[in-house]
C-alpha cells in the first residue's frame, strides 16, 4: 500500500479511539481555535510553476502545504475580499447560504470526511462557517457591530491554511445538502473558496495539471491524438482476441450521427478500459453511426474544481467539436462530475446548441425529450432504452461469476437524479445484485472519498478516511450476500474505489456498468466466450463445463 | 459557556429595560407606542430589503439537488417532489419543506461502531422539536391577531378552540403555550448537551431561543398568573393597528410592557439575523428550481463569451502526429 497511509489496523484504532466529537467527547473552546496540521497523507502537492504558467494562473512558485511561509502574493487579502465580493454579486446561492444557516446541526454527521476524521471543521455547517466567519467580519452588516457575538474573525494567513486544508476535504458531493432544511449547498461555498484560493496561488497539482493537459491535448491525462487512437485500437484488438469480433470505432469523422465523449480514464486507466470495451461492443452490436474525437477526448472537467471560467473553457470543446463534425447529438459515457457539468451547466455556459438536433435513438426511435436543449444523452439512459425495446441480445449468466452491488455516484445521484436506469441495466445484464443499506445509496449515497480532484496518491490517508462510510456499506453486503463486485457509473470511482477496496475490503473488485454490459452482449459472429473482458473465467462457460 | 452567558445577560437586560422604564420611569408611552412602531418599521423595511437584496442577485446555474429519480424515459416513473420537472412541482417541494420539514424528516444519526463502521439510524427528534416549535409559534401569532381586529378574523375562533388543551383552568390553557416552551427547552438543551451542537452553536443561536422563550414566559405569566387588564391591552393594540399616536389608554401591568418590548426587539432583530431563514427558504436555488436543465436552457445573465482552445489551434499543434495516425484533417 501507499506510504501515505498508515496500516489499516493503526488507522482503524485511530478512528475508533481518538478523543473527539465522533466518540462523543466534548471540545472546549471555539472551533476556530482547534489545531490542525499538514502531514503526510493529508495534503495534495501544490501545482507546479510550469503548470500555472501554462494556464496563466497567478503566483507560480515552488511551495508545499507543510511550509511555514506559503509565499502569498502582496495584497492577497484584497484579492480574496474582492473575489468574494464579486461572487456575492454574481451568485444568489452563495449570499443566501452564507446568510440563512440556522446551525440546526442536521448536516453535522452527514459528511464522509467528518465520519472518517472526526474533525469539527468537516461538519458541513462548520465548513461553511469557515467562510461565513470571515464574511461576517468584513461585510457591512449589523453583525459587524457585534463581533464576537456573531462569531466573526479576521482573514489571516492561518485562515488561508485552514481553508486550503478543509475545502479540499470536501468533495462537493452535496450529501449534506439533502438533509438541510434550507437546502444549503456546501459545494457552492467550496467551489467559490477554491476559486479564491487559486487567485492567490494556493492550489492543487492533481487538479491543475489535468486542467492544463485538458486544455492543450483535449484530455486530463495529456494524451496526444495519435496515442489516444493507438490505445483505443489496442482495446479493439483485445476485443477481437476475446470475442472474435472486430469492432470499428472511428475518430474525428465528419457526418457521424453521434459524437461519443467519455472520461479519458476509460481510455487509459484500469479498470476504466474494460468499460470502454463495453461501449465499443455495444455500439458495434447495434450498428451505431458514431465517432470519437481526439480533440474533445475528455468527458470529465477538472475546471469545475478550479473556477467557473475554467469549467466553461474546457467544456466549450464539446459543442465546438460537435458543430465541426456536424453530428446530430452527443452521447456521454459513465462519469460523475462530467454529468453534473453536462446536466446542470453545459447548455447554460456554452449553449444554446442550435446546430444540433434533438436527440432520437436511431435504433429504437425513442426521443430523449429530457435532453432537448443540451442535446446530450447519458449512456445509461441510452442503453436502458435499448434493452427496454428488446434491441440487445444479452446473456446475463455471463456475469454469474460476479456478485454485484451498485454505488450511486454523488453527482449523478444528487446533481441529476439518475437512479433507475443504471439499476435497470444492471439487473438485465447480471443475475446477482444486492443493494447496500438504504441510508448509503441513492440520494443518500456516500462519496468514494476521492471526488472533486483529490484522487492524488499523496492524499491517500484522507481518501481512505473519507471513503470509510462507503467501504463500510460495501463490507455490509459482502458479509451478508458475499458481494464481490462494486459496479459504478463514474470514472473517478473506477480510479479510486479499487484502492479503497484493497484497503478496507480486500477481494472486492470495481466495475463500470458497461463492462458488465459488454460481458453479457451476445455478439453476432462471436466465438465461444469463456472469459470476461478482464480475461477472468466466467462461471459455467469454461471448457470443462462443455457437454 | 461564554456563548450562552452573553445572550443570557443580553436578554436579562432587555427584560429589565421596559420593567424599570415603566415602573420607575413612567415611560408607558415610549414602550407602548414608540418602540413597537419603530420595531415594526424596522422589521418591514428590513425584511423587504433583505428579500430584494437576495432576489436581485442572479442565479447563474440551475443547481437543483435531486433526491429522487429524474424525468427521463416514459416508462421510468419519476419523483415529482424530489426531482421536480415543472415549476409547480418545485413549489410543492418548497411548501412541503416549509410546512412539514421534509429534509429533517429524512434525518439520520451516524454512530461509530467496531470495525470501524457506521450505522445510520433514523432520527426524528430534531424534526419533531422543530415542527413543534415553528407550528406553535405560527398558531400563537395567528391567535394574537385577535388583538388587532375589532371584529375577529374567521380563522381565530377555530384555532383557539383547537388549541385549548383542556377546559380545566380559567382562562383555558392553550396547548401551544406549553408546546412552544417545551420545544424551546429541547432545542436549547440540545445545543448544550450534544457535543457536535455545542461546537457549532454561536451566541446568535442561543439569543433568539432565549428571547422567544422569554416572550412566551412573559405571555404565559400575564395570562395565567399576574393577570393584566385585557380590555386595556386590546384598546392599546387597536390603537396601534390603526396607526394612532394616542396616549396609552390606561394602566397595564409592567409584565405586559416586558412582553411587548421583547416582541419589538425580536421584530427589529429579524432582518439582521439568521431568522431571515423564514424568507430565505423560499429562494433556495437547490430546492425551488426544477430539475430540467437538459430539457430547457437556463440563462445566466453574466455568461460571457470565453476564449478557449479551438480545434484549429489543436490541429496546428498536432498536425504531423495526426497525419501519421491517419486522422482526418481540416488543413493538409
Amino acid at each position: 500500500m501507499s506510504k501515505y497511509v498508515p496500516k489499516k489496523e493503526d488507522l482503524s484504532r485511530d478512528i475508533q479511539q481518538k478523543k473527539g466529537l465522533l466518540n462523543g467527547n466534548r471540545i472546549s473552546g471555539d472551533w476556530w481555535d482547534e489545531p490542525f496540521e499538514f502531514r503526510d497523507g493529508n495534503w495534495c502537492h501544490a501545482a507546479k510553476p510550469e503548470v500555472l504558467q501554462e494556464l496563466g494562473f497567478p503566483n507560480p512558485r515552488k511551495w508545499a502545504a507543510t511550509d511555514d511561509d506559503w509565499q502569498l502574493p502582496a495584497g492577497w487579502e484584497k484579492t480574496i475580499k474582492d473575489g468574494l465580493k464579486e461572487w456575492l454579486k454574481k451568485s444568489r446561492s452563495l449570499k443566501l447560504y452564507l446568510d440563512s444557516c440556522v446551525r440546526c446541526g442536521a448536516c453535522a454527521d452527514k459528511c464522509h470526511f467528518y465520519l472518517g476524521t472526526g474533525e469539527p471543521r468537516n461538519m458541513p455547517v462548520l465548513r461553511a462557517e469557515m467562510l461565513r466567519s470571515v464574511y461576517r467580519n468584513d461585510f457591512p452588516l449589523a453583525e459587524k457591530i457585534l463581533k464576537g457575538f456573531s462569531g466573526s474573525r479576521k482573514l489571516t494567513k492561518e485562515v488561508v491554511k485552514e481553508w486550503h486544508m478543509f475545502y479540499y476535504q470536501c468533495t462537493e458531493c452535496r450529501r449534506c445538502s439533502i438533509f438541510c432544511p434550507l437546502g444549503i449547498d456546501t459545494a457552492e461555498m467550496t467551489m467559490v473558496v477554491r476559486d479564491l484560493l487559486n487567485r492567490i496561488g494556493v492550489n492543487n497539482n492533481w487538479i491543475l495539471a489535468p486542467v492544463a493537459n485538458c486544455n492543450r491535448t483535449g484530455n486530463h491525462l495529456g494524451i496526444e491524438p495519435h496515442t489516444f487512437v493507438q490505445n483505443i485500437e489496442s482495446l479493439v484488438d483485445d476485443i477481437e482476441d476475446l470475442t472474435g469480433v472486430k469492432v470499428n470505432p472511428t475518430f474525428n469523422r465528419k457526418g457521424a450521427e453521434v459524437l461519443f465523449i467519455t472520461p479519458s480514464g476509460d481510455v487509459f486507466g484500469d479498470p476504466g478500459v474494460y468499460t470502454m470495451m463495453g461501449y465499443l461492443l455495444l455500439f458495434h452490436h447495434i450498428g451505431l453511426d458514431y465517432t470519437i474525437s481526439t480533440y474533445a477526448s475528455e468527458g470529465g472537467n477538472f475546471g469545475m474544481f478550479t473556477s467557473a471560467d475554467m469549467m466553461k473553457k474546457l467544456n466549450a470543446k464539446m459543442y465546438h467539436e460537435a458543430e465541426r463534425l456536424k453530428v446530430k447529438w452527443l452521447l456521454g459515457g459513465e462519469c460523475g462530475h462530467m454529468w453534473r457539468v453536462v446536466h446542470q451547466y453545459m447548455s447554460t455556459m456554452n449553449g444554446p446548441a442550435d446546430f444540433l438536433e434533438k436527440p432520437v435513438s436511431p435504433i429504437t426511435g425513442t426521443r430523449f425529450t429530457n435532453a432537448n436543449a443540451t442535446k446530450m444523452v447519458h449512456i445509461a439512459e441510452f442503453t436502458a432504452d435499448l434493452i427496454h425495446n428488446g434491441k440487445l441480445k444479452l446473456d446475463p449468466s455471463r456475469n454469474d461469476h460476479l456478485r454485484t452491488t451498485f454505488h450511486d455516484s454523488c453527482n449523478v445521484a444528487r446533481g441529476m437524479g439518475m437512479f433507475e436506469e443504471p439499476r435497470y441495466v444492471l439487473n438485465k445484464v447480471c443475475n446477482v445484485f444486492h443493494e447496500m443499506p438504504e441510508n448509503t445509496i441513492r440520494e443518500q449515497t456516500f462519496c468514494c472519498g476521492s471526488g472533486s480532484g483529490i484522487n492524488a496518491e499523496e492524499f491517500m490517508e484522507m481518501r481512505m478516511r473519507g471513503g470509510l462510510p462507503r467501504a463500510g456499506a460495501v463490507s455490509h453486503v459482502r458479509k451478508k450476500h458475499q458481494v464481490d463486485s462494486l459496479v459504478t457509473i463514474c470514472a473517478i470511482d473506477r480510479a479510486s474505489l479499487p484502492a479503497l477496496m484493497r484497503y478496507w475490503n480486500p477481494g472486492v473488485s470495481v466495475y463500470g456498468l458497461h463492462e458488465l454490459v459488454g460481458n453479457a452482449l451476445v455478439m453476432k459472429g462471436e466465438k465461444k466466450r469463456t472469459v470476461d473482458l478482464r480475461e477472468n473465467p466466467m462461471a459455467g462457460f469454461g471448457e470443462d463445463d462443455d457437454e | 459557556m461564554k456563548k450562552v452567558l452573553i445572550p443570557f445577560v443580553m436578554v436579562a437586560v432587555l427584560v429589565a429595560i421596559p420593567y424599570v422604564g415603566v415602573t420607575a420611569g413612567g415611560q408607558a408611552y415610549l414602550f407602548g407606542v414608540i418602540v413597537p412602531y419603530t420595531a415594526a418599521a424596522i422589521f418591514l423595511l428590513g425584511f423587504l430589503y433583505r428579500m430584494i437584496d437576495w432576489l436581485k442577485r442572479p442565479v447563474p446555474f440551475r443547481i437543483t439537488t435531486t433526491a429522487g429519480q429524474e424525468k427521463t424515459l416514459d416508462w421510468i416513473p419519476y419523483n415529482r417532489i424530489d426531482s421536480p420537472a415543472t415549476p409547480m412541482q418545485a413549489w410543492v417541494r418548497i411548501l412541503l419543506e416549509v410546512f412539514f420539514f421534509r429534509s429533517l424528516f429524512r434525518n439520520t444519526k451516524a454512530e461509530l461502531r467496531e470495525g470501524p463502521s457506521f450505522t445510520f439510524a433514523s432520527s426524528k427528534w430534531l424534526w419533531m422539536g422543530g415542527l413543534a416549535f415553528h407550528w406553535s409559534l405560527l398558531v400563537i401569532v395567528l391567535r394574537h391577531t385577535r388583538f388587532f381586529f375589532a371584529e375577529l378574523p374567521g380563522f381565530v375562533q377555530p384555532i383557539e378552540v383547537a388549541d385549548r388543551f383542556m377546559e380545566l383552568t380559567l382562562p383555558a390553557f392553550y396547548l401551544t403555550d406549553a408546546l412552544v416552551l417545551a420545544a424551546i427547552t429541547f432545542l436549547f438543551v440540545r445545543r448544550l448537551r450534544d457535543v457536535k451542537l455545542s461546537v457549532i452553536s454561536l451566541p446568535t443561536d442561543y439569543f433568539p431561543l432565549l428571547l422567544i422563550g422569554s416572550i412566551a414566559v412573559a405571555g404565559v405569566l400575564m395570562r395565567y398568573v399576574d393577570k393584566v387588564d385585557i380590555m386595556t391591552v386590546k384598546a392599546l393594540t387597536m390603537n396601534l393597528a390603526q396607526f394612532s399616536f394616542d396616549p396609552v389608554p390606561g394602566d397595564i401591568g409592567p409584565i405586559f410592557y416586558v412582553h411587548l418590548f421583547l416582541v419589538s426587539v425580536l421584530m427589529a432583530y429579524i432582518p439582521f439575523s439568521k431568522l431571515m431563514h423564514m424568507g430565505g427558504i423560499f429562494l433556495s436555488p437547490t430546492r425551488n428550481l426544477c430539475n430540467n436543465s437538459r430539457e430547457k436552457r437556463h440563462v445566466n445573465p453574466w455568461n460571457k463569451p470565453i476564449k478557449f482552445r479551438t480545434y484549429a489551434e489543436y490541429e496546428d499543434e498536432f498536425r504531423e502526429k495526426m497525419k501519421k495516425a491517419k486522422l482526418p484533417l481540416e488543413k493538409e
